[in-house]
């Protein structure tokens, strides 16, 4: 008994005292068959015409609204600034920014200059693209504490001018801007963050 | 509030790729929850469907698209969905439907088909991130569990070659699993020298993309004894969102899986979860995550759980059997249908009938959790034989 090897036979609520039980042959679970094998298929199915299928690309596009914290922390970025947030309430200095805080619940007017550096919180060293393609270059994804937030605030972003073998939990980064002319208000002003 | 029991339970096969749709795996794991319990669809009095991200089918509202595979034409019928931990997260909306004196009999289904999404399923994740600080920088999930399996082996000073024991359990215990997809005798080493995906995690300590449903069947405290002698009772329910904000916390420990896990415990009247747990089956998608889902469920010290491991005490004959399924490591990660499958798998352990996979000494209670959306959802179910 294991609860898969259930059959199709029809079964009725039975009254107390008498537990329904599967109508299965006993043996050693693995040689026995499952009530539902399911059809695995493989790639070669579909590309040697084995199977039917259709197939759907979406073509939608979509143009974001950036609000009011966002859209004055990509201002930020494309004037080369890094900006946070502080709620007195919690005495508490946030980045991302955002209009109200989710502790206290009470909108956040006060904006903080940070310094465009800080510390690995963390890192990795990733040879599989979003799409799951290979990379032969990892990307180095890494969350960076911000210097002036509150302990353990960080952002999402890359890191980059570094060996892999020598990136450390605790390093000291600053951010590599694209040039003035090149900013155009998007996290990726900041190329990435490489060793002080 | 009444008492709920589990009183059936049904699995499909997990596979990478099956030619089934979503509504005939859903059908198939609620036909099977149906016969397991001796019941048919007319004493069930509503439906609840947990199924994952829309992106991957490209079918939006999949409640909708999945209804009549779970059986929920002409009834109450809810679709629930907290990304990952779904899986745990429908018997508890199925719990509550009952609980609350509403209805009698709920038949929750979970189904995930992830293959159909091309080129990956993995270029679907993209979309869960914040589309203006983040997604522009092109993360995938890989890099957050990689990131957070980075923080919590610094902050305790754990090794990647005491987290992979943990693969070769879940993946060794799958080999008792029908339904399982990844069954297979592996080594630290294997895993040690397995392809380095995004450092720290390597392929084996990765759970796969799979196609598959699972379904169990809740009834009332009258209603169960009527229909089975041995109705395993869900004897505590908790759930807990943290912050979507997850670069403003330390990814070292899971908070909310903790406050999830206490709500559940004092529904449950567990005080002591280290003695009173006698198997676990916490979510399992990376080899790290059981060791952190362990901590957070209070069943070790923080940092301790690798060593559990490491000496056997996690193993199906141990002190604390963790993931004697075989986890989603080992038998798959249709993602709602994998949290669920662990429900499954508590209801066949407590009542004695997980075959080659049964825990000895007759456990008399256990602990499933799965986690998800933006790594920062916990959900929570103590399930027990009174």
């Amino acid at each position: 008994m294991n609860g898969l090897e259930t059959t199709r036979k029809e079964t009725k609520l039975k009254k107390k005292g008498s537990v329904p039980q599967a109508n299965v042959p006993s043996g050693p679970l693995l040689k026995r068959k499952m009530a539902f094998e399911g059809t695995p298929l493989s790639g070669k199915d579909f590309e040697q015409g084995k199977v039917l299928f259709t197939t759907y690309k979406p073509k939608l596009a979509y143009a974001w609204d950036t609000g009011r914290a966002i859209g004055r922390y990509l201002q930020g970025l494309k004037e080369g600034r890094l900006l946070g947030v502080r709620c007195r309430h919690c005495d508490r200095t946030v980045i991302p920014p955002r209009a109200f805080c989710e502790r206290c619940f009470r909108p956040i007017e006060e904006w903080v200059q940070l310094q465009d550096r800080g510390v690995i919180n963390t890192f990795s060293i990733s040879y599989v693209r979003w799409d799951a393609v290979r990379l032969e270059k990892p990307t180095l994804p890494a969350v960076i504490d911000i210097e002036g937030t509150s302990p353990r605030v960080g952002i999402l972003h890359l890191l980059g001018e570094v060996d892999p073998k020598q990136i450390k939990v605790g390093m000291k980064v600053k951010a590599v801007w694209k040039a003035a002319s090149e900013r155009i208000g998007a996290i990726t002003d900041i190329q990435y963050f490489k060793p002080e | 509030m009444r008492k709920v029991a589990v009183v059936g339970a049904g699995l499909t096969k997990f596979m990478r790729r099956a030619q089934e749709t979503g509504k005939e795996l859903s059908f198939e794991a609620a036909r099977a929850a149906l016969d397991n319990a001796g019941m048919q669809l007319k004493d069930i009095d509503c439906v609840v469907m947990g199924t994952a991200p829309d992106a991957f089918d490209g079918v939006h509202m999949k409640g909708e698209y999945l209804s009549d595979g779970s059986g929920a034409w002409g009834r109450p019928y809810l679709r629930g969905y907290v990304g990952g931990g779904t899986g745990v997260f429908a018997p508890i909306q199925g719990w509550y439907h009952i609980a609350s004196g509403m209805f009698d009999t709920c038949l929750v289904v979970c189904e995930e088909k992830m293959s159909g999404c091309k080129p990956h399923p993995q270029g679907a994740f993209l979309t869960i991130f914040d589309h203006t600080t983040e997604r522009p920088l092109y993360p995938n999930l890989l890099w957050i569990f990689a990131l957070e399996m980075n923080r919590y082996m610094t902050t305790h000073g754990i090794t990647k070659r005491e987290i992979a024991h943990v693969a070769v359990k879940n993946k060794k215990n799958a080999m008792d699993h029908p339904s399982a997809q990844l069954p297979m005798e592996i080594t630290v080493e294997d895993v040690m020298n397995s392809e380095v995906m995004a450092w720290p995690v390597n392929r084996l300590d990765v759970s796969p993309t799979s196609d598959g449903a699972a379904a169990v069947i809740l009834a009332s405290e009258e209603k169960a004894k009527k229909i089975t002698d041995k109705p395993i009772w869900i004897q505590g329910v908790g759930w807990n969102l943290d912050t979507s904000y997850w670069t403003n916390r330390d990814l070292y420990y899971p908070e909310y899986v903790e406050r999830a896990a206490r709500m559940a415990y004092k529904m449950a009247g567990v005080k002591e979860p280290r003695k009173e747990i006698h198997i676990a089956e916490p979510y399992d998608p990376f080899d790290y995550k059981e060791l952190h889902h362990m901590e957070g469920l209070l069943l070790c010290g923080k940092g301790e759980a690798a060593r559990l491991a490491v000496d056997g005490v996690t193993a199906r004959d141990g002190d604390l059997p963790v993931c004697p399924s075989g986890g989603l490591l080992g038998v798959g990660n249709p993602i709602a249908a994998a949290g669920l499958m662990k429900i499954s798998e508590l209801f066949w352990q407590l009542r004695g009938e997980a075959g080659k996979r049964q825990v000895p000494g007759q456990p008399k209670r256990g602990v499933a959790q799965a986690w998800g959306d933006l790594m920062q959802v916990g959900t929570v179910v103590v399930m027990g034989v009174d």
